[in-house]
């Protein structure tokens, strides 16, 4: 869906490219997080792709057109674009800050108010409160999940997004991340996502690209990335708790076991990962748990043993 | 008592002072309808450099800084006496606050938002006339209110030209010491700025767009 090539950017003055030769694709309907140090170039990297940076050299092809060949303009309104601090316009209503795009592109006002009122659901915010209502009135939350409807209006193939969750305090963006994953789930878009928080990486991408100096140093599933790191500066960039970090990407029915005679007392929901099991089973002093459906029928067990083995084995077929 | 001879004056002269009410009202509405349509265009213009906009500042504060009867004293060997060459000082009065406003108000316009916009596929002009002109309106028409004072108080000194005026009967009541005709040109001239100062606050509160209006 997205293929970049040999991509080069110098800007004016700077001792070192911002970005320096870069090659990476990303397929449909996937999530590609771009993550490294600041000044590793991942945002210079994210903006030329729909042409708010100009590269100096190298190619970019969004599903099969090459951007540098496409008016900036029309390449942009196909593109869905979501920055850290938003940018609402404040003298517009909720609606129509949402509309922005589709009333760029023309559409006419009965499909532009149903299409609004559709992304007011998809994001959890009553339309009919919220449809009137100004920026100034929302939390910060709240507003970025306007930024991620309004990027999603025109339903675009692609977004790109930029930190979108980094100005929010850690309860809430643990929310917004697991809405934005619940949304995607359903619109399969290809999404490339800036961000410098390396658990958010893992827990939002399909593939991580690791950047430093404007290179590529690592570009894998968050299994592999954790599993097998290319280097130490993968490795000391993942951190040291990598065993644990595995754990969090496996969920408790991928890890399922029989139950033995006794069907035990604590149990855990299907969709809870293999972290929050361990942290449980610490917390009551046991070693094994029951794992429950959503309907509360029990599937079968997790054991501390079977956890453990889980962070040795190497591959990333578990997710 | 003198306030009753004043009104005297106007009753025996309905025509002198009818128009030159009707001189100083047209005088400073066409100075102020100038000065906007210089100085909003040049503003959007220059905002987007941050060193012409620098540059314009600075000469539209030492603009300001300048008093409006040397103002006027200036125009005068060069355009002469009348209606004109006061306009023409009016409006030179009235450049710097709108200028000034204009220009720092479109530069304070959140570069997130332009960002914002700019990524989702606004032309230049869109952004300039959908997001940056409305959220800048409130501080660019703060500054058309200051330069409507300026130009109403200001038109006074129109007369020392030969504007016409209300600044006709001060200046002819400060030559004759006759202190009622001062006041058929001071009173109402005083009343007119601040009922300009009055109208444009109005204006400011309704053109403020509703998101951005203070609660």
């Amino acid at each position: 869906m997205i293929e970049i090539r040999g991509l080069v950017k110098q800007f004016p003055g700077a001792a070192h490219p911002a970005v320096d030769h870069l090659t990476l694709s990303v397929s449909e309907g996937e999530v590609c997080v771009l993550i490294g140090p600041s000044g590793c170039g991942k945002t210079t990297t994210m903006r030329m792709i729909n042409r708010m940076v100009e590269p100096d050299a190298g190619s970019i092809m969004v599903a099969g057109r090459d951007v540098m060949q496409t008016d900036p303009v029309s390449l942009r309104r196909s593109i869905g674009y979501v920055i850290q601090q938003v940018g609402l316009f404040p003298h517009w209503s909720i609606a129509d800050n949402i509309a922005t795009v589709p009333k760029l592109l023309g559409w006419d006002a009965a499909r532009i108010a149903t299409r609004v009122d559709e992304l007011l659901d998809l994001i959890g915010m009553e339309p009919a409160t919220f449809r009137s209502r100004f920026p100034r009135e929302l939390s910060g939350g709240q507003k970025q999940r306007v930024g991620v409807a309004r990027a999603l209006a025109a339903d675009p193939p692609v977004m790109l997004m930029d930190e979108p969750f980094g100005a929010i305090d850690p309860i809430t963006r643990a929310r917004l991340q697991d809405e934005f994953l619940r949304i995607l789930r359903g619109l399969k878009k290809t999404i490339v996502f800036v961000t410098h928080d390396i658990d958010e990486a893992l827990k939002m991408g399909d593939r991580i690209a690791i950047l430093r100096d404007g290179a590529l140093v690592q570009y894998a599933t968050p299994e592999a990335i954790l599993a097998r790191p290319a280097n130490p500066f993968v490795e000391s960039f993942v951190g040291t708790d990598r065993a644990l970090k595995r754990l969090a990407l496996i969920r408790a029915d991928g890890a399922l076991e029989s139950l033995g005679a006794a069907v035990p007392v604590h149990a855990i929901g299907a969709r809870a990962n293999l972290r929050d099991a361990l942290a449980l089973m610490f917390e009551i002093d046991i070693d094994t748990l029951a794992v429950t459906g959503p309907d509360g029928a029990v599937l079968g067990a997790i054991t501390l043993a079977g956890i453990r083995a889980h962070t040795r084995s190497v591959d990333g077929t578990n997710r | 008592m003198l306030l009753v001879e004043a009104w005297q004056f106007i009753v025996a002269h309905p025509g002198r002072f009818f128009d030159a009410l009707a001189t100083h009202v047209a005088l400073s509405a066409a100075a102020l309808g100038l000065a906007i349509a210089i100085a909003l265009p040049v503003g959007v213009l220059l905002a987007d450099t941050r060193r012409a906009a620098l540059v314009a500042i600075t000469a539209a504060n030492i603009g300001r800084t300048l008093p409006s009867l040397a103002v006027l004293a200036l125009v005068m060997p060069v355009l002469g006496t009348g209606f004109v060459p006061s306009l023409f000082a009016l409006t030179l009065l009235a450049l710097p606050p709108i200028l000034i406003n204009t220009v720092t108000a479109l530069q304070q316009v959140d570069a997130d938002m332009v960002d914002a916009a700019r990524g989702m596929g606004m032309t230049r002009a869109q952004i300039m006339r959908k997001v940056e002109l409305p959220v800048a309106m409130p501080v660019i028409f703060a500054g058309i209110r200051t330069a409507a004072v300026q130009v109403v108080s200001g038109a006074v000194l129109a007369a020392y030209i030969g504007g016409g005026g209300l600044g006709d009967f001060i200046t002819s009541g400060i030559a004759m010491m006759a202190l009622p005709q001062l006041l058929v040109g001071a009173i109402p001239a005083t009343l007119l700025a601040i009922g300009a100062d009055r109208l444009f606050g109005h204006l400011q509160k309704i053109l403020t767009p509703a998101g951005m209006r203070p609660r």
